[in-house]
């Protein structure tokens, strides 16, 4: 069922235009991420799903309504679309309490009480209420800034980067958190990111943003997997791109014949495998001969940064992290092999 | 025990660095001490006059009249100044006012006019004006701009994010304003109305003009007519009582409490309200006060000029006025610069509990109205040390103590600019520390200086009360003389000194506008 649809949604700041056409389904309850380069214009699109802004041209319909479209819009007040930006954004005149309360329209007693229900719910002490924002850590900011937003049980959440400020352990713990308590509220969620990773771990449905569009929506798997060209497949992750031939449900290329996902497409085409397909053993003899040669080794402990150069394609070489049980140096002749499927761009 | 000795063998051979910082300190402190020196004496007046007599002097209908006016006026014109301010704040920074920019100079502008030029221009249109409402009226007019610039740098330091954040939580645009923009100018507002009211204490010329009784203008009169020491004196002691709880006032509102920025995010470009068809029934408002604080000194400055013709621009009088002016004022603005550096310096670079208390100490000081100054060095002068009474040196020093922070503020935030590390490579390259601080720091923080210069300079010109007290015999400052002559009612005769001060003043308020944008960062 969607909840969310965004048609030909369009802004222009002066000449630049920071989007160009982005239509967009959410289902009930689900968790997308919209992930892309900075500037790309997915902070943009978070604004005007908001409400902050307004489209140029373009509807947004919530539930059925309409929130912005070529008459006019909802202003951000009535939407009741829950968000939590970058650094967590609390007002740093009101304690932890009165910011988890801003929005409630309830008597004093009553806030204070949904407060300390929303702390508990978020994974943070009470004791903490009463505090200023300026005394909490950044992780403990972002789950004040969360459970602010929950306080009115909004229709809709939108995350605009709300990790990239914690660092690494504490981002993915922090992510985890909210991933949580959102899918325990049954809250559909938006988040904007510009990591892969994060976008990759948090959502049900992945949306790759360029230059103010969106290059694909699909499952995480399915856009990992099977990316619409070769950039939105290496903004994913690590790709490998190789010319090919394909014909039927074989590709011919520099790593031999690789099976391919049988499809009506015939001839030369370029095809993507992605660096954990790909196995390197040291080559021994005819047993397992060689196809390929080591080039420069950069040693990182368990595994070693390491660049592989083709018989067939001696202008192709990719970098890979090979284990280190195998200690292949500089110049060494190996056996390359693929497991699964290539993907094969059309 | 041969440990010990090892110990004394490791550290004997070491030199102490250089104690540029020491001396430093010690010429702070001994400016310090000099800038305390009226409030030492509004403390030694109490307890040499005695109890008896205090109570008596004190505790009288007198008194206790000057007190309700005074604190009516503070109580009925911070309001409305803070009112007057917020608003045109938000219109000139966060709507589509038309001419937003020529609207916010022109909130700023009325500061080139002296106080008692306003209060000249209210009484040459309207002669009958006088009393607290008058007063009111006149110190609104005169004094918003004090809390209209910081408020509006509030105003533009705001992160738009938080607005937003209130919008997505539910509340409507009125709300956020009130909820979330009003508290974060908390300080702003704080700053500019102790401001304010400290001014409303101080100022002479402004109530005396309409006849209504102050503190200051009661112990001038006292001062005048009897050269009674000891009733000034209390007159004063409870004028210092009065601006101790104006500022004790202020620290309470304040709290202690920053209202830093959370987080690194970037601030967005700020929305700007569309006004639509409240246009023009808010337009009126800036054209209102620009036409109160400009229009009416305009008006009436331009009816004497028109009405004077060429007879009111006697040069040589005017010209002998404006030289000593401005010799007194380049004497002045220099002199309080240069002991706002050692301060300025220690408060950037050894910033710790004595720097900040001795700090302290100059505001605390130059928050004494100019009365009570000039009262404290004429009785010690007098008294003690009769060489410097009515000299130069005497009232420079009476400028120092009370323009001191103005060029400690411009000199702190270019001294802040430059890195320390200038410093430290110029003696890593074989220069002295005085000769690393000159050739770095000071040369690098010459223009926070010259604006330092050019603030209390203004601040010089337009000065009265303490000069009329403590200048040298033969001396006319222009506000002296057009304070002599419109309390001749030679209305038309004091108009190009009027004039004069005013253009003087415009460059320098222009500065103070510039000023407060480049601390908002923009």
């Amino acid at each position: 069922m969607t909840f969310l649809k965004l048609d030909s949604l369009r802004k222009h700041y002066g000449a630049v235009a920071a989007l160009d056409g982005v239509e967009l389904c959410v289902a009930s309850g689900s968790r997308t991420a919209i992930v892309g380069p900075s500037g790309c214009g997915k902070t943009t699109l978070l604004r005007l799903i908001a409400g902050f802004d307004a489209p140029d041209a373009g509807a947004i319909l919530l539930d059925g309504e309409v929130m912005a479209d070529a008459h006019g819009q909802v202003p951000a007040h009535l939407r009741n679309i829950g968000i939590v930006a970058q650094d967590g954004c609390l007002f740093p005149h009101l304690s932890v309490a009165d910011n988890i309360g801003f929005g409630l329209k309830t008597d004093r007693e009553a806030r204070h009480a949904r407060a300390a229900e929303l702390m508990e719910m978020v994974g943070l002490d009470q004791a903490m209420l009463q505090r200023k924002p300026d005394q909490l850590s950044g992780g403990q900011q972002q789950r004040v800034a969360l459970a602010r937003a929950l306080a009115r049980k909004p229709r809709l959440m939108l995350l605009d980067e709300p990790f990239s400020a914690l660092d690494t352990g504490l981002r993915v713990a922090t992510r985890k958190a909210v991933a949580d308590v959102l899918s325990a509220a049954g809250i559909t969620t938006i988040l904007v990111t510009h990591d892969q990773q994060e976008a990759l771990a948090f959502a049900d449905q992945l949306a790759v943003m360029r230059a103010g569009r969106l290059a694909q929506v699909g499952t995480p798997r399915e856009v990992y997997a099977r990316p619409v060209d070769a950039a939105t497949a290496s903004f994913l992750g690590e790709a490998i791109v190789l010319p090919a031939r394909v014909r039927g449900a074989v590709a011919d290329s520099a790593l031999g014949a690789l099976p391919v996902e049988a499809g009506d497409f015939e001839g030369d085409a370029s095809i993507l495998l992605r660096p954990e397909q790909i196995s390197v053993q040291r080559a021994q003899g005819a047993s397992l001969p060689a196809n390929g040669t080591i080039g420069d080794v950069a040693f990182g402990g368990s595994t070693c940064d390491t660049q592989v150069t083709l018989d067939g394609a001696p202008s192709l070489s990719f970098r890979l992290d090979i284990p280190n049980r195998d200690m292949l140096l500089v110049g060494d002749r190996v056996a390359i092999s693929v497991s699964g499927k290539a993907h094969v761009f059309r | 025990m041969s440990s010990t000795a090892d110990t004394r063998l490791m550290t004997a051979p070491r030199y102490r660095l250089p104690a540029a910082s020491s001396w430093t300190m010690t010429i702070a402190v001994l400016v310090a001490l000099l800038a305390l020196l009226p409030l030492g004496f509004v403390l030694w007046a109490a307890i040499a006059t005695g109890w008896d007599t205090a109570v008596l002097l004190i505790f009288r209908s007198r008194v206790a009249e000057l007190m309700v006016d005074t604190i009516l006026l503070v109580l009925l014109t911070i309001p409305i100044c803070t009112i007057l301010a917020v608003t045109l704040a938000w219109l000139t920074e966060r709507t589509d006012l038309p001419g937003a920019r020529l609207w916010s100079w022109l909130c700023v502008a009325p500061l080139a006019v002296p106080a008692f030029v306003h209060s000249y221009a209210w009484v040459g249109l309207w002669p009958g004006i006088h009393g607290l409402g008058a007063g009111v009226a006149i110190s609104v007019v005169a004094y918003f701009p004090f809390l209209y610039l910081p408020v509006s740098a509030a105003f533009r330091m705001l992160d738009p994010a938080l607005e937003d954040q209130a919008a997505s939580l539910g509340l409507a645009p009125a709300a956020v304003l009130r909820r979330v923009v009003l508290p974060q100018l908390r300080l702003a507002i704080c700053g500019g109305a102790l401001l304010i009211g400290l001014h409303l204490l101080a100022e002479y010329g402004l109530y005396a003009m309409i006849r209504f009784d102050t503190f200051t203008t009661a112990i001038i009169d006292q001062f005048q007519s009897t050269y009674n020491g000891v009733a000034a004196y209390m007159l004063a002691l409870v004028l210092v009582a009065c601006c101790f709880v104006l500022l004790g006032l202020e620290a309470g509102l304040r709290g202690r409490r920053r209202y830093a920025r959370l987080g690194p995010g970037v601030a967005r470009h700020i929305r700007v309200t569309h006004l639509g068809r409240w246009t023009y029934p808010l337009l009126v408002i800036p054209v209102a006060t620009a036409a109160f604080s400009l229009g009416i000194p305009a008006l009436t400055l331009g009816h004497w000029l028109v009405a004077g013709g060429a007879d009111i621009w006697r040069m040589d009088e005017i010209g002998l006025a404006l030289g000593q002016t401005l010799v007194i004022c380049l004497i002045g603005g220099f002199a309080t610069t240069a002991a706002a550096v050692p301060i300025a310096w220690l408060s950037v670079r050894r910033a710790n509990r004595s720097s900040r208390f001795l700090e302290g100490c100059y505001y605390l000081a130059s928050s004494m109205p100019g009365v009570v100054v000039a009262l404290a060095l004429v009785t010690v002068t007098v008294r003690v040390l009769l060489p410097f009474y009515q000299t130069v040196a005497t009232i420079v020093l009476a400028y120092v103590i009370m323009f001191l922070p103005r060029a400690l503020v411009s000199l702190r935030s270019s001294i802040a600019q430059v890195p320390v590390e200038l410093e430290q490579a110029a003696a890593s390259l074989g220069r002295s520390p005085g000769n690393a601080l000159w050739s770095t720091t000071v040369r690098l923080a010459a223009p926070g200086a010259a604006a330092g210069v050019a603030l209390s300079s203004l601040g010089i010109m337009n000065e009265l009360t303490a000069t009329q007290m403590l200048a040298p015999n033969g001396t006319r400052t222009l506000a002296m003389a057009f304070w002599a002559l419109s309390g001749e009612i030679d209305y038309a005769g004091a108009a190009p000194y009027a004039v004069l001060m005013v253009l003087f003043s415009l460059p320098l308020t222009w500065l103070l506008h510039h000023q407060s944008k480049k601390i908002a960062g923009r």
